[in-house]
C-alpha cells in the first residue's frame, strides 16, 4: 500500500521531466507503482486459479494487440502473457486466446462480448480498445456507453475484466486526441471497479526513461517484439497482484 | 476595482489575459510536452480555452457594439461578417499545413508496433469527401475545433449584439436558455465521419454571450456581487477544491480519498459541452483576477507585461500561428530528439516567435495607418481594435 506521500513525490517526478530516467532504462519493464491505475480485485482468477488449477483468458481487440508477419503472433503480447504466466504459475494450466478484429471501435467490440463468454468460457477478459474511436473521432458519450455495455455483459457472465486503453505513439499523437478517450476509459474502469492496464501512460513511461524510442520510424520488429514482451509481462504482474495469486498461496492449495 | 464601462478606452488585463491564454493553448498543443504541466488546465476544471472564448466574446461586443451604436446594425454587421470570412480562412490555410504534415508522416512512417494508428491515413483515401467535409467545417482534424467554434459564434454575433444593445438581460437569458435546453436535448452540430463538435456550439456561445454581456455594461452590474467578500470566498473555496480534485488525476493514489457519491455528481467533466464545473471553474478564476488584478495595476503597462498584451491584441493571427507552431514543434522533437531539453527549447521558441510576430503585425498596422494615400483609419488604435475583435 503505498501513501499519498510516496504518490505525490511519485506524480512530482514525473511532472519534473524525469531528469533522472536514463538510470531506469536497465529495467525496461519496470512500471512504478503510481502507473497502476486501480486496486480492484479479479475474484474470478483468483478462484480459477486457486481451486481449478486453470486460468482461461482471452484478449479482446483490435490491431495493436497484433504484430504483423510469420514471427507476429507468438511475439505479439497475449502470447507473452501466456508465456509469463505460465512462468509465474506452473501448476496452474493458463491458456490465452485472442479475438482481435482489425478496424473496430469499443461499440463493435462490445456487441461481441456475449458470444465470447458463451465461446470460450474466459475467466478474465482483457478489452483493448480506444485507438480506432479516437481516430474517428467516435462521439465521447458513445464511446463510454459501449464500454458499459461491454463490461456489464462480461460482469453478468460472470467474467473479471482489464481494460487497455491506447498505445503511446509520438509520431503521431498530434493528429489522434486521445485525451477524451483515455478519461472515458478511466472513469469506466472507476465505476464498474474494474482495473485499468494504462498501457498509454506506462509507454510514455518507458519513453520517458530512454527504455524505448518509440519516435523510432523505420521499420524495426524487433523494437516491436521488445514492447509486446514487456506489455504481456507487465499484464501478468497486474493479474497475480490483482488477484492476490501468491506463490505460497498456490503450494498449499496443491 | 472599477468595471469596465463602454465608453472608456481598451482593457489591458482582457488583452494580457488573451495573450496568455494563446500561449497557453499553444503549449497544450504540442503533445508529450513536459512544460505544459505548468498550464492551467492541470490545476483545475476550466484552461484557456475558457479564457480566449469570453474574451472574445468581451472585445467583440466591445468593438462591434460601439460601431453599431455609430453606424448603425448594416455597417456593424458587414464588418462582423468579414471578420468571420477571415477566420474560415485562416481555419482552411491551417487545414493544408494539416494535410502536408499528416501526409508527410504518410510515406515516412513504417513502425510495425504502429500499424493500427496508421488508420488516421484512411480518410487520405477519400480526399474528395474529406476536403469538401472540411470546408463545411465537418471534419475536423484534432486541435482543429476552436476556430470553427468562432466562425459559428461570429456569425451569429449580428443580431446577438443587436439584441445584446437594446435587452441585455433578455438576451443573456435567451443565451443560457439556450444552454439549458443543449443539455436537455443534446443539441450539437454533427460532424464527419462521425459524432459531433468538440466545442458544442450551442454550450460554449453562453461563455461568448457572457462575455459580451460584460462588456456592455454587465460587469458593471455585477461589481458589487463580484467584489463582495462573500462572493470572493467562495471563488476560492472552489478554486481550491478544484485544484484537490485535479491533483487526484495526476496522482492515482490520491483518488481513493474522493468519495464515491462526489465522483458520481461530478464526472465526467463535460468539455464538449462546457460542463457547468469548467463555467463555475472560469466564474471563480475572473471573479479572483477582477480581485486582485485591478484595472489600473502598473505592471500591465511595464515592459514585462507587454509581450503577452501584444499577443492578446493580434488574436486571430497569433492563435493560428500558434497551431502551426505547436504542428512544427510535434514536427521538430519527432525528427531531432523528444527530449525534455527539446521540449523546453519548442516551447521557449515559438512563445517568442509568436511575440515576434504579433509585433510586426504592429508593425504593420501602425505602418499602414500613417502612409500617405491609404483608407483614411479613425485611428490606429481603432483599427487595432477593430481588426481584433
Amino acid at each position: 500500500m503505498k501513501t499519498p506521500v510516496v504518490s505525490a513525490l511519485a506524480g512530482l517526478s514525473l511532472a519534473l521531466g524525469l531528469l533522472a530516467g536514463a538510470a531506469a532504462a536497465a529495467e525496461p519493464c519496470e512500471v512504478p507503482n503510481y502507473l497502476w491505475f486501480g486496486n480492484n480485485d479479479l475474484k474470478h482468477v483468483a478462484e480459477a486459479v486457486k481451486k481449478d488449477k486453470r486460468l482461461t483468458i482471452a484478449v479482446v481487440g483490435t490491431g495493436s494487440s497484433i504484430l504483423a508477419g510469420p514471427d507476429g503472433p507468438p511475439s505479439a503480447y497475449p502470447a507473452r502473457l501466456e508465456a509469463a504466466l505460465k512462468q509465474k504459475l506452473p501448476s496452474v494450466a493458463v491458456k490465452v486466446v485472442t479475438l482481435v478484429r482489425t478496424r473496430m471501435t469499443a461499440q463493435d467490440l462490445a456487441q461481441g462480448m456475449g458470444k465470447l463468454l458463451i465461446d470460450e468460457k474466459p475467466d478474465l477478459v482483457i478489452w483493448q480498445t480506444g485507438t480506432l474511436d479516437a481516430i474517428r473521432r467516435i462521439e465521447p458519450d458513445d464511446f463510454r456507453a459501449a464500454l458499459d455495455e461491454g463490461v456489464e455483459t462480461l460482469h453478468r457472465g460472470g467474467a473479471d475484466v482489464i481494460l487497455m486503453n491506447m498505445q503511446y505513439s509520438p509520431r503521431t499523437d498530434i493528429m489522434i486526441g486521445l485525451g477524451p478517450y483515455a478519461d472515458n476509459m478511466r472513469v469506466v474502469a472507476q465505476q464498474h471497479e474494474v482495473p485499468l492496464f494504462d498501457r498509454l501512460a506506462i509507454m510514455r513511461h518507458w519513453s520517458d526513461t530512454g527504455a524505448f524510442d518509440l519516435y523510432a520510424a523505420g521499420k524495426d520488429n524487433v523494437l516491436a517484439h521488445r514492447v509486446h514482451d514487456c506489455i504481456g509481462r507487465s499484464i501478468a504482474s497486474m493479474i497475480i497482484d490483482a488477484a492476490h495469486l501468491r506463490p505460497a498461496d498456490l503450494k498449499v492449495g496443491q | 476595482m472599477h468595471a469596465p464601462v463602454v465608453s472608456t478606452g481598451r482593457d489591458l488585463r482582457l488583452d494580457l489575459f488573451r495573450g496568455i491564454a494563446l500561449w497557453l493553448i499553444f503549449l497544450d498543443h504540442i503533445p508529450s510536452n513536459l512544460v505544459a504541466w505548468g498550464t492551467l488546465r492541470n490545476y483545475g476544471f476550466s484552461d484557456a480555452t475558457e479564457i480566449f472564448v469570453f474574451v472574445s466574446g468581451y472585445t467583440a461586443a466591445f468593438v462591434y457594439g460601439k460601431e453599431m451604436r455609430e453606424r448603425g446594425f448594416i455597417i456593424a454587421g458587414a464588418r462582423i461578417l468579414r471578420r468571420t470570412w477571415q477566420i474560415y480562412v485562416a481555419h482552411v490555410f491551417l487545414f493544408a499545413i494539416y494535410l502536408a504534415e499528416i501526409s508527410y508522416v504518410a510515406t515516412s512512417f513504417e513502425n510495425p508496433l504502429y500499424a493500427e494508428e496508421m488508420n488516421i491515413l484512411d480518410f487520405l483515401k477519400q480526399p474528395d469527401v474529406t476536403i469538401i467535409q472540411a470546408l463545411l467545417l465537418k471534419f475536423k482534424p484534432s486541435n482543429m475545433d476552436v476556430l470553427p467554434l468562432y466562425i459559428i459564434l461570429l456569425l451569429l454575433f449580428p443580431p446577438t449584439l443587436w439584441l445584446l444593445q437594446f435587452r441585455s438581460t433578455l438576451a443573456l437569458g435567451a443565451s443560457v436558455l439556450l444552454y439549458v435546453l443543449t443539455w436537455e436535448f443534446n443539441w450539437n452540430m454533427p460532424s464527419y465521419p462521425s459524432g459531433h463538435w468538440y466545442f458544442n456550439p450551442f454550450a460554449w456561445q453562453l461563455l461568448f454571450v457572457f462575455g459580451a454581456w460584460c462588456a456592455l455594461g454587465g460587469a458593471q452590474r455585477l461589481s458589487t456581487v463580484l467584489q463582495s467578500p462573500v462572493t470572493v470566498s467562495i471563488a476560492i473555496a472552489y478554486l481550491v477544491f478544484a485544484f484537490v480534485i485535479s491533483l487526484t488525476w495526476y496522482v492515482p493514489g490520491l483518488g481513493q480519498y474522493v468519495p464515491h457519491w462526489l465522483e458520481e455528481v461530478i464526472y465526467p467533466i463535460d468539455k464538449v459541452n462546457l460542463d457547468v464545473l469548467r463555467f463555475a471553474h472560469f466564474l471563480a478564476l475572473a471573479v479572483v483576477t477582477v480581485k486582485f488584478v485591478p484595472r489600473d495595476w502598473p505592471f500591465l503597462k511595464s515592459r514585462w507585461a507587454w509581450p503577452a498584451i501584444v499577443c492578446g491584441q493580434h488574436s486571430l493571427e497569433i492563435f493560428c500561428l500558434g497551431v502551426f507552431l505547436s504542428f512544427a514543434a510535434h514536427f521538430a522533437m519527432v525528427e531531432v530528439s523528444g527530449a525534455f531539453w527539446m521540449q523546453l527549447l519548442v516551447s521557449a521558441v515559438g512563445i517568442l516567435i509568436m511575440i515576434a510576430a504579433a509585433c510586426l503585425i504592429r508593425w504593420y498596422k501602425v505602418a499602414e495607418g500613417r502612409s500617405p494615400g491609404s483608407r483614411s483609419m479613425k485611428t490606429p488604435d481603432a483599427d487595432l481594435a477593430g481588426g481584433e475583435a
